[in-house]
């Protein structure tokens, strides 16, 4: 899997942090998104779709999931 | 279920409550079995859409052709008040992106978890204080006034920069600004003394800084004087208001609930975040819904909402739906997913504040219970006086005992 995210969306909330830490960390400047793992593990697989279901900006995409969250 | 149109309206809201305190109001419930897409009508007569399942408030929240912008033609207005506090000095939450973005992003680094996260001991020794003067030489108080809201008022004046010594004066402001039955020339002039002081606190924070927000936003130089002013009463009523009831109802909840109680107790750090999420799941102090209008036609959970008209999502009753969180109704710190509450709004205008809230609740509810083994209510349960009159939910006053 391949995680998208997209820092003009994003609103900062840190519900990604959340929902995967090892995947998702915010900028210290501002709190907007930074993708720590672009292509992360499966075993956090869950958690990433977790993070873009909770997404409160829809700026987080997961490319070459079936299983859509959403 | 109509399609599309506009039927007769379904009900008036805001509705009642029933029984229970601690659930929204019957008729939301209803409506979300029987018309989770229904037609409302508001205290001067117009009409909006209610929006009442977890599924179909989540998308419309994030779904940009609905507007927060309070100044739109066709934006449903909760109460008389909450229509002249919108329009008078709106914030960014009343605004779209990119204008809401670019102010939003200005306090974003405040309130990210891992900057909330170097508060806690603060926060701590602060919880700490505020029980030992609660307790000193008496079995009995008002949590509300002695706990629940000095512990985030506090914070957020630290925060702000706004010195705590105020507290009456602008907790005077704000709950005239939040109660549903005051009137527009209430709120606006409660909202007009609060700015004043703000503007009049940026202006000194120019000449003589420190490391509050309202200094560094006026050091910035990005906002003028009245600007600061609004952005410093947004976060200054969000900031106390909102935590010191979701801490005083579950306070109230978890008494009425002893199998919750004793979890609660027993929690480590991990289940006292579970529980937390599952507190606010469950009470979602924001009662009357969140306002948002339609730019485009939409069609939402099968029904076409048109351009120009108005929808509010009620939070409280999505955080029932059992599509979403089975056995909705019951109080279960355990739950696996509380988290996809929407207590805390959703889309780009989500709570800023909310890795606060988390913080202050994680920390104030476990103190208070660690500190009076024994606590329990000073008055009956049904003399407990609810905040029905107010837009945020809660207690006016929370007596107890230990």
């Amino acid at each position: 899997m391949r995680v998208h995210v997209d820092q003009d969306r994003c609103c900062g909330s840190g519900m990604c942090v959340l929902s995967a830490p090892s995947v998702f960390d915010q900028r210290d400047e501002d709190g907007i998104v930074v993708l720590l793992d672009p292509e992360p593990p499966a075993e956090v697989l869950a958690d990433v779709r977790d993070a873009v279901a909770g997404c409160p900006a829809l700026a987080i995409e997961l490319a070459g999931d079936e299983e859509r969250a959403e | 279920m109509p399609a599309t149109g506009s039927p007769t309206p379904l009900l008036d809201v805001p509705a009642a409550r029933g029984g229970c305190p601690f659930d929204p109001p019957p008729a939301y419930g209803q409506a979300r079995h029987e018309h989770p897409v229904a037609r409302v009508r508001l205290w001067d007569g117009t009409e909006s859409w209610m929006l009442t399942r977890h599924e179909d408030i989540r998308t419309v929240l994030r779904d940009r052709r609905f507007s927060a912008d309070a100044r739109r033609a066709g934006f449903p207005f909760l109460t008389e008040g909450r229509k002249a506090l919108t329009t008078d000095h709106p914030t960014f939450i009343r605004m779209d992106d990119p204008e809401h973005a670019r102010l939003r992003r200005m306090l974003t680094a405040d309130f990210m978890i891992r900057k909330v996260e170097t508060l806690r001991p603060q926060v701590e020794r602060l919880a700490g204080e505020l029980l030992d003067a609660m307790t000193e030489g008496r079995h009995e108080a008002d949590l509300v006034a002695e706990f629940a809201l000095p512990l985030p008022s506090v914070v957020i004046c630290v925060l702000l920069g706004v010195p705590y010594s105020e507290h009456a004066f602008f907790q005077r402001c704000s709950s005239t600004m939040l109660r549903s039955d005051a009137s527009p020339q209430e709120v606006t002039g409660a909202q007009k003394e609060l700015l004043d002081f703000l503007a009049e606190l940026a202006r000194a924070k120019r000449a003589d800084p420190d490391d509050g927000i309202l200094s560094r936003l006026a050091q910035e130089g990005e906002l003028d004087d009245d600007e600061i002013a609004s952005m410093g009463r947004l976060l200054l009523v969000a900031g106390h208001e909102t935590t010191a009831n979701m801490t005083a109802l579950s306070v109230a909840a978890l008494l009425q609930n002893p199998r919750e109680l004793a979890r609660m107790r027993a929690a480590g750090p991990q289940e006292t975040e579970a529980a937390v999420e599952e507190l606010l799941r469950y009470l979602s102090v924001v009662q009357g819904g969140v306002a948002r209008v339609a730019t485009e036609d939409v069609e939402v959970g099968g029904t076409l909402i048109r351009a120009g008209e108005g929808v509010l999502c009620m939070l409280n009753e999505a955080n029932r739906d059992e599509d979403a969180f089975p056995g909705a109704d019951e109080l279960d710190l355990a739950r696996p997913g509380s988290r996809r509450h929407l207590a805390f709004g959703f889309g780009v205008h989500q709570c800023l504040g909310q890795p606060l809230a988390r913080l202050e609740l994680r920390v104030a509810i476990p103190a208070l219970l660690r500190r009076l083994p024994g606590l329990r209510l000073a008055v009956p349960f049904e003399e407990l006086p609810f905040r029905h009159d107010m837009l945020v939910y809660g207690v006016h006053r929370l007596p107890v005992a230990w």
